[in-house]
């Protein structure tokens, strides 16, 4: 039976963030920088732990990572 | 009108003068670095060079030649590329300034997905909210030292008083290194921070202390956990997020950056206010530039005393139009980017009304300062306790006279007498 593969949904609080560019490098080629603010390359992605390092480290908590269809939290975790 | 800080640093000396001069006549790339480090002065040819060719090849004193990148946007993307590897440059024939590349295993000599393994470890203790709780604390210890200055002066010594007690007693507890062994720790620290004030085999074996300092730390942590950093690392490491070496090196890297850095740039900023007095007026008056302020002084000091730590190309990068191949080492002076006029309005002159200001004082990318918001809070609390109590404040002589500590990675004055 065919089952839809999981997604992941990133998201970026502009305001939050500050543009230090720490998820340019370790999630590499998945986030770019906008007017000096970060914003994903795609939206939707598949599931990928360079990311979910991405919102862990953010100094500005500005990133957050969900599961695409139920919304869950993925990360930061605390 | 505020005298421009670049103003001062065009006052070029004989020696850098002539070397100018043979560099155009010599077959290799220049000399690096350029000159002496002179207070808070940034070499004139970072300037030249960020105009004219901000990615530039230069002779270093270790390990042979490397790009030096002035340009603010070349910085950027340099720094946020990972195929720039800081691992690579633990090599031994590593171009740098440093008679020792850095140590595998500490945040800065890490790339993906090792970096980011790692840094979500510590990194929830140095987030702004949770910094912010901290500023009581600052304050009375700020607060207590000065107390201990204004009984006891004039004049007192800033160094002593302010740039060293503050971030000292902030990262130690942070940490958790317990008070009455600080001492211990102080021992290793400058010789680790060493440019060429030390030889390779001090560094080593200050590097060697320090890593029997952090195990034997852990070791008596163990069973005795709290919500210090010490005992996020002791769980870390127990969960097998890390390993023991990982663990000993990160903690080295954040006990130092959040110390030598904090008091370099604390004394770095006291030293700029009061050598350019108005400035210091300005901010007594209006306590509301204090931010802006502060970021402004981020810009334009150039707190390492030259170039950077180097990485190393993991393949063919162009940067600026210049290809950067596989292997070679690429350094850069955050300054020279921090002064760039395609960013910045006049950018040698001090300015605390800046609309705008994204300097990378505190880095770019995945190793972006770990501990920004700390040292942001601590120069604010050191800053605005400063100019409140001592509007008179004033160095006792002429800015010339200060002394400061040569050959290290920061620049720091020595000691700052100052009266009121």
């Amino acid at each position: 039976m065919y089952q839809d593969p999981v997604q992941w949904r990133i998201e970026v609080d502009r305001l939050a963030c500050s543009g230090t560019g720490l998820c340019l490098g370790t999630a590499h080629g998945r986030m770019r920088l906008e007017a000096g603010r970060a914003r994903p390359v795609d939206e939707l992605i598949s599931p990928d732990d360079g990311v979910m390092d991405a919102a862990e480290t953010c100094p500005m908590e500005a990133i957050t990572v969900r599961e695409a269809t139920t919304g869950e939290v993925l990360a930061p975790l605390r | 009108m505020h005298e421009s800080l670049g103003f001062q640093l065009s006052a070029m000396n004989a020696s850098q003068k002539v070397e100018i001069m043979t560099v155009t006549d010599s077959a290799g790339p220049p000399k690096y670095p350029f000159g002496t480090v002179v207070r808070l002065d940034l070499h004139r040819r970072y300037l030249e060079l960020c105009r004219n060719e901000p990615v530039s090849r230069v002779t270093m004193p270790y390990g042979g030649e490397a790009w030096l990148i002035t340009g603010y946007h070349e910085i950027k993307q340099f720094l946020a590329d990972p195929r720039f590897s800081s691992h690579a440059a633990t090599a031994h024939d590593t171009a740098r300034v440093t008679p020792l590349p850095l140590r595998p295993g500490n945040l800065l000599s890490m790339d993906p997905p090792d970096h980011g393994r790692i840094r979500k470890v510590v990194a929830h203790a140095f987030r702004p909210r949770i910094v912010s709780q901290l500023a009581d604390r600052m304050r009375a210890l700020v607060t207590a030292e000065l107390d201990t200055m204004e009984n006891a002066g004039p004049p007192g010594d800033l160094v002593q008083r302010l740039a060293i007690p503050l971030p000292v007693r902030m990262i130690v507890e942070l940490f958790g290194v317990p008070y009455e062994e600080r001492a211990e720790f102080r021992r290793f620290s400058d010789v680790f921070v060493a440019t060429s004030a030390h030889t390779k085999e001090e560094i080593d074996e200050a590097r060697d202390g320090l890593e029997t300092f952090l195990r034997k730390l852990i070791a008596k942590r163990r069973g005795n956990l709290s919500d210090d950093l010490l005992s996020v690392l002791i769980e870390a490491l127990d969960a097998g997020q890390l390993s023991e070496t990982e663990a000993v090196r990160t903690g080295i890297g954040v006990l130092m950056a959040g110390h030598e850095t904090s008091l370099s740039m604390i004394s770095n900023v006291s030293f700029l206010l009061l050598s350019q007095r108005d400035l210091f007026v300005q901010l007594s008056h209006d306590p509301a530039l204090m931010d802006p302020a502060i970021e402004e002084m981020l810009r334009i000091i150039p707190l390492r005393s030259v170039g950077s730590f180097p990485r190393r190309a993991s393949e063919d990068i162009e940067i600026g139009g210049v290809l950067i191949r596989r292997g070679e080492t690429v350094i850069f002076q955050r300054a020279a980017g921090d002064r760039d006029e395609r960013v910045f309005e006049t950018p040698d002159t001090i300015r605390f009304d800046r609309e705008s200001n994204p300097h990378l004082g505190f880095g770019h990318g995945m190793h972006f300062c770990l501990g920004a918001s700390l040292a942001r809070a601590e120069l604010k609390v050191a800053l605005e306790e400063l100019t409140a109590r001592f509007p008179t404040l004033r160095l006792t002589g002429p800015a010339e006279d200060v002394p400061w500590k040569p050959g290290l990675i920061a620049r720091a004055p020595a000691a700052l007498p100052v009266t009121w």
